[in-house]
């Protein structure tokens, strides 16, 4: 029975929401809704499971004084300060002369941004380092990176007229070919995935791992 | 000491020291080396926003964070920038927690420029978790996904909302993205069930995975990174963020090329001794 019912569940659950996204009679798009609004409701509140998780899990480390357990200590310190002022602040931390808003200006964009900045810097030493011509394969993959580089900038236009025009169609020709039959590929396997799952020979999802 | 192993023991803070000048000089300096020339995609993006009738209405999706704010801010500012100049209402949503204030700047600039006034022009409806069920909700009801704004103003008090109830009043969708969910839902949620004409804003390194959909038209104008975006810009004719950026990339570009051909360089010894071997 604590097999059963949950793999029931899912069936039902399943086949509606499936047969919804196909019918939109009334009588289906009522339920279908219903469901769709309940699922916003659970989703909104796993970011408050995730958070406890969080907590929870760098808490436990930093009393253990496991490794690196000072960077979790400012983890825990962000996520509890931000709170604490994000609520103090009410209905207004949306203002612009915020604390809530200073942090999410001043620390918030600014350490994301740099996150993805540092991009650049480490493409351009993993270039020095690591992207060796030893193949034929790795040949092209050079010289498809060079034509796109150059192509996709301004200056590619400056260097030779027809770079751009070259990069434009290794990305529609070569490129779409290959994404195309990886999208094919992954769309097929994500539907027979939900087939396993509603059909229950997929059934990982359970308390029991499916055993 | 030969050439090839003092290039082999380069210290790379050499490399970083030389990538965050060719970056910051070019943006300091304002200098310029060549123009921006739009793209195909671009232009299709331009002109499905040209194509939407004044006083209509359109969905905003702003879903990105400050991690990518280098590529995706600057096209978003450019996409409202144009929608308001062209006397387009805006629903601003967001399905990246991090996306509201952003959002809210975008419009708040665009709207003190060509003098729209909030919730009568434009609204950010903001964040809302669920990610493709709240695409495909709103595609049943928009108000009854979101039933108020950002600043929590019922929509039914908001006069920007008066008579959408859902993808049959929106004359076009605004995908501003940086990964999940994003472009690709809004395709599979949005465009394939309701044929609502869509055009997207997405990060560089993901651009190629949305060359698909704009093949089979489901997308109608794709910029990719920084540079769809100032090509955007240059459509507008309000060269901004990306325009300025293009020379420092252009730069970063050419070095990292470089790089590659510098780096077979350095090996080219050691394998040579390989092959003797």
């Amino acid at each position: 029975m604590k097999r059963e019912v949950p793999l029931l569940i899912s069936m039902a659950a399943g086949l509606f929401v499936l047969i919804g996204f196909f019918v939109p009679h009334p009588a289906i798009r009522t339920g279908y809704d219903k469901i769709q609004q309940w699922v916003i409701i659970v989703v909104a509140f796993t970011y408050v499971l995730g958070m406890a998780n969080v907590l929870h899990l760098n808490v436990k480390q930093i009393q253990k004084r496991s490794r690196d357990w000072p960077y979790k200590v400012a983890l825990v310190a962000g996520i509890l300060v931000t709170m604490a002022v994000g609520f103090s602040e009410g209905t207004k931390y949306l203002d612009d002369n915020t604390g809530f808003s200073w942090i999410y200006n001043n620390m918030y964009s600014a350490m994301s941004a740099t996150m993805f900045s540092l991009l650049a810097f480490f493409i351009a030493s993993a270039a020095f380092r690591a992207f060796r011509v030893r193949t034929v394969e790795a040949l092209l993959l050079a010289v498809a990176a060079f034509i796109l580089m150059l192509g996709r900038v301004p200056i590619g236009s400056l260097i030779h007229p027809a770079l751009p025009q070259v990069a434009d169609w290794l990305m529609e020709v070569p490129q779409n070919a290959a994404k195309r039959g990886i999208l094919m590929g992954a769309a097929l396997g994500v539907m027979a995935t939900g087939f396993r799952i509603i059909l229950g020979i997929e059934r990982t999802y359970g308390s029991d791992g499916g055993a | 000491m030969s050439i090839f192993s003092a290039l082999h023991r380069l210290d790379r803070r050499w490399i970083f020291l030389t990538v965050g000048l060719l970056v910051v000089v070019p943006l300091l300096t304002g200098f310029h080396i060549a123009p921006v020339r739009p793209s195909a995609r671009a232009k299709g993006f331009y002109d499905a926003v040209q194509r939407v009738p004044e006083g209509s209405t359109v969905v905003l999706a702003g879903d990105y964070d400050p991690g990518t704010i280098a590529e995706n801010y600057p096209m978003h500012l450019a996409a409202v920038r144009h929608l308001m100049s062209r006397n387009i209402k805006i629903i601003a949503v967001e399905l990246y927690p991090g996306g509201p204030p952003l959002a809210d700047r975008v419009l708040h600039i665009a709207g003190e420029e060509f003098h729209k006034q909030e919730r009568v022009d434009y609204v950010n409806l903001g964040f809302k978790s669920g990610n493709e069920v709240v695409m495909s909700q709103m595609g049943s009801s928009i108000p009854v996904t979101f039933p108020a704004d950002r600043s929590g103003v019922p929509v039914n008090r908001i006069p920007v909302m008066k008579g959408v109830e859902n993808f049959g009043q929106i004359a076009l969708l605004v995908s501003i993205s940086a990964g999940y969910p994003g472009t690709k839902e809004w395709v599979q949620q949005v465009v394939s069930r309701y044929h609502v004409p869509m055009v997207a804003g997405v990060t560089a390194v993901s651009a190629p995975e949305y060359y698909p959909y704009l093949q089979a038209g489901q997308l109608q104008g794709l910029l990719g990174g920084m540079a769809g975006a100032a090509e955007y810009e240059v459509l507008v004719g309000h060269p901004a963020l990306a325009t300025r950026g293009m020379d420092a990339q252009s730069l970063a570009h050419i070095f990292i090329a470089f790089m590659i051909l510098l780096g077979n360089l350095a090996a080219l010894p050691q394998r040579s001794s390989t092959g003797r071997k």
